[in-house]
């Protein structure tokens, strides 16, 4: 018994070194579905972070608001866990409206502040020249606002404007009360 | 007596289209405004060239189309544009979109500038073509798809379908036309014959308009006798009534034998398909030089005083049409387009575009409840593109957007067959509307995070770049001065060239 | 020929290991949520599974029995399928890391499976030949992949079906594979 578990404890060993596997690209995988806001709101600096600490199993999958409530799902689904409701919107509330950050050209100062804030460069702009956001590469994060911004009124959140194109249709409503998981 | 063939699925409906056929088109009087959105079409939004305040003409461009899927807009009558600016768009959102607003002057001139094409008998089919994208020509039959595009297909076209077969209730447009002007029709199909150099021509049109058919007859018998050129090529075909038989798939199957690949286009078979709306507008385009700029609309429904056709300047605001129709009855509810794919809309404030044809006014009917579904697959019957309708509902309502993928929801046409058939009446379409629109939010959602974290990333790199640098250069200072005191050399700006000022973000 | 045949159609529909014999019932609650988690797990198992069976008869009849140690056959088998289950995990994380994850605990959970360690005691007790040992195994194996990707699709229908909300995820499972098991009683005395 015992020379028979010695030579396969020597097989498993070779092949342990055989099959090994750098990194982990299930970090990969699980940043992927993650929005990409780099907001923080899940309480990591970053949207990398969270995703390992999702792989690791220290994070819940209900922790990122932008993700909205595809996104808990498509985590649940790649990680094997339950659905659970997002934190904050236990309570079925519509899911928010996608905002994006607009700079008053006209009391813009040039201070530059914002653009060091914003995690995705999405703001243009330099010293002493007037700035403006991108708004196509906003996410909506909120990093830039007041405190950041110094002049009170110039840095605010404004609603996305909807367009055909991108307008969604509602279930219908009978069914509404409904479907678990 | 050309083979059919059948299509799988689809449903025997009753027409109603005796309400409107029996009277000729009538003409719209010109309306004192009209709104004239940048996008009547699918594709990129057309740019204004006008501004506010321009006298413009009917016919006279106001705005260009910006990319190889666009087209342009004209004027639809003479008058002053007075504004540019956002009106509610006829979708059932509600939504608002730029459009360009004209007042009338009282009378309707054309632009003067507008001639047919030069030497039309010996223009290629670039030049055809160019011609049509000018005059803004888009689908008529309702997907208002660029048609100098779709004229421009990466191969070889051996069979050109004209759609005159009109299979939805209540729309008798198509009908109308082809009654009114078949050799409008019939020339237009000889141009995009010409364009497109296929080896035929079928002009499909649905037995229950025999006057249709006869007109159309008639006219080409004419031009047959008086040997025009490419007209042998023109077969006019007549086809079981079905709905949804005028769908672009379902007829293709009719009368070639052929499905169109899931995810495909009729191109890559050999066919291109058009409307005879389309169709006529091509004809005005090149050989009157008119663009587009009216079409013929269907005002019907039993909520409706005089139901009939009427030739419409695009962008009349529909309470205008509805007035001319005898006005609506008080509650009813606004349709744009036929009962079984037409769009709820909220408001007649909205304006008549490109792809309107038909507006149905129906009195209000008793709500029928939506009970459980029943698994009894009446639904996957009816389907005319062999779907499975009760999966697509089941995983739309549970949210699972992956099955639906493998379902092949994409492939659905939003023909109402399962809605009509279904005994629970469950809004079956409704449901895959609902989860088309949020599949292509998550995808689009999913695209901008991809970006998003590019940006991340290499925003991340440069602070880590700057800060790297910072400290090199820290380094190199501190190493200089630790060095023994050295000749002061002529170049003291030697150092200061090290020290490159860098706006350091963060 | 027709014996193997026979031994083959056997385990796989008549003596099915999950819905006739109850063995392996772990996987086949905790993996068939998802059709391609279910087929993975299938796979898995039915790699492990054939190559116990034959190991394990190895290992007997010409280790235990010459020595006349059968009574340790228990213990041996269960040294070899783990050998063979750690083996597979290795295999598994470097070419299908979502697989893997998505696995999780139920690969190493293989090992505890009664299905394997049952497939290898039970071809001890039958006393099959060697090729009969494989086929044993190997038929063992597809019935259980069989019947997991049956429930697996059956589940998915299930999840998004109008479920009473007490029975909702694991009880309507449950009393669907009584069901199947009832079904599967049609196979008996086939063979």
């Amino acid at each position: 018994m015992t020379v028979l578990a010695l030579m396969f404890g020597l097989g498993l060993g070779y092949a342990a070194i055989r099959f090994r596997v750098e990194g982990d690209p299930m970090v990969d995988k699980i940043d992927a579905v993650l929005p990409q806001t780099q907001c923080g709101q899940c309480g990591h600096p970053g949207c990398r972070p969270y995703a390992s600490a999702l792989a690791e199993g220290s994070a819940e999958i209900n922790q990122c608001p932008p993700g909205g409530e595809a996104g808990m799902r498509a985590l649940a689904d790649l990680l094997g866990r339950d659905p659970m409701p997002l934190i904050g919107m236990e309570d079925d509330s519509a899911e928010p409206s996608p905002m994006v950050a607009v700079v008053n050209e006209s009391t813009c100062i040039g201070c530059t502040k914002c653009i060091q804030a914003c995690p995705v460069d999405a703001i243009i702009g330099a010293p002493k020249q007037k700035h403006t956001v991108l708004e196509d590469y906003c996410t909506g994060c909120e990093l830039c606002l007041p405190p950041i911004c110094p002049v009170p009124e110039c840095l605010t959140l404004r609603k996305v404007k909807p367009t055909i194109s991108r307008w969604k249709w509602n279930l219908p409503l009978a069914q509404e009360t409904e479907q678990a998981t | 007596m050309r083979r059919l063939w059948n299509f799988p699925g689809g449903i025997r409906l009753p027409g109603f289209k005796q309400l409107s056929n029996s009277e000729a088109i009538r003409n719209l009087p010109v309306p004192e405004r009209v709104y004239l959105p940048l996008r009547q079409h699918i594709g990129a939004e057309a740019k204004p060239v006008v501004a506010v305040g321009e006298r413009v003409k009917k016919g006279q461009l106001l705005a260009e189309a910006t990319s190889f899927v666009s087209a342009p807009v004209h004027a639809s009558i003479s008058g002053m544009v007075i504004d540019i600016g956002e009106h509610t768009m006829p979708h059932p959102s509600g939504i608002t979109e730029d459009c360009i607003v004209i007042e009338s002057d009282g009378e309707d001139h054309w632009y003067s500038a507008l001639a047919p094409l030069a030497d039309i008998d010996n223009a290629t089919p670039a030049q055809l073509r160019d011609a049509i994208r000018e005059a803004g020509i888009v689908g008529l039959g309702g997907a208002v798809f660029p048609s100098a595009a779709k004229l421009k297909p990466p191969r070889s076209i051996e069979t050109l379908i004209i759609n005159g077969v009109e299979c939805e209730p209540y729309i008798t447009c198509d009908d109308l036309l082809m009654r009114s002007s078949a050799e409008v029709v019939l020339r237009g199909c000889l141009l995009l014959q010409r364009i497109l150099n296929a080896g035929q021509c079928i002009l499909a049109v649905e037995d229950n308009k025999p006057e249709a058919m006869k007109k159309l007859r008639f006219a080409l018998d004419i031009m047959i006798n008086a040997d025009e050129p490419g007209v042998k090529a023109i077969e006019l075909v007549g086809i079981p009534t079905v709905f949804p038989a005028g769908g672009e798939k379902q007829l293709i199957k009719v009368l070639t034998g052929q499905e169109v690949p899931s995810g495909g286009l009729p191109y890559e078979l050999g066919v291109v398909c058009l409307n005879v709306g389309t169709t006529a507008a091509v004809h005005d385009a090149i050989l009157l030089g008119r663009p587009l700029v009216s079409r013929i609309v269907t005002v019907t429904g039993s909520g409706i005083k005089s139901p009939g056709n009427y030739r419409v300047p695009l962008g009349t605001p529909i309470h205008v049409l509805l007035d001319a129709a005898g006005g609506a009855e008080g509650e009813a509810e606004l349709i744009m387009g036929g009962p079984m794919m037409g769009q709820r809309l909220t408001t007649s404030q909205a304006m008549v575009v490109k792809g309107t044809n038909c507006i149905l006014v129906n009195k209000p009917e008793l709500q029928t409840m939506q009970m459980p579904c029943i698994r009894c697959g009446r639904c996957a019957n009816a389907c005319p593109m062999k779907l499975l309708p009760q999966q697509l509902y089941w995983h739309a309502r549970g949210k699972t957007f992956d099955k639906l993928k493998r379902y092949q929801l994409d492939s659905c046409i939003e023909c109402g067959c399962c809605n009509l058939v279904c005994p629970s009446h469950i809004p079956l379409v409704s449901y895959f509307r609902y989860a088309k629109t949020e599949i292509a939010d998550q995808t689009f959602k999913h695209k901008r995070s991809e970006e998003s974290r590019l940006r991340s990333e290499i925003r991340q790199e440069r602070l880590e770049r700057i800060k790297r640098e910072a400290e090199e250069r820290k380094a190199r200072r501190k190493a200089a001065r630790s060095k023994p005191k050295v000749k002061k050399t002529a170049h003291p700006a030697e150092e200061d060239a090290s020290q490159t000022q860098e706006v350091s973000n963060g | 020929m027709t014996e193997y045949l026979a031994l083959l159609f056997g385990t796989i529909f008549v003596n099915n290991l999950v819905l006739s014999r109850f063995l392996g019932l772990c996987p086949f609650m905790g993996v068939s949520k998802k059709l391609e988690t279910a087929l993975g797990m299938g796979m898995a198992t039915a790699f492990v599974l054939t190559l116990a069976s034959a190991s394990s008869y190895l290992v007997n009849t010409y280790l235990l029995q010459p020595l006349g140690l059968e009574y340790l056959k228990t213990v041996a088998f269960i040294l070899v399928i783990a050998v063979i289950v750690q083996f597979t995990e290795m295999v598994l994380h470097r070419n299908s890391p979502v697989l893997y994850n998505l696995l999780g605990i139920f690969l190493p959970l293989i090992t505890t499976n009664c299905a394997v360690l049952g497939v290898a005691l039970l071809n001890v007790q039958s006393g099959h030949a060697f090729f009969g040992s494989v086929i044993y195994g190997f038929g063992g194996a597809i019935g259980f992949t069989l019947v997991m990707v049956l429930f697996a699709a059956t589940r998915e229908r299930l999840e998004v079906a109008d479920v009473l909300p007490s029975f909702r995820g694991s009880p309507i499972a449950l009393v669907t594979a009584g069901f199947m098991s009832v079904a599967f009683m049609g196979f008996s005395g086939m063979v």
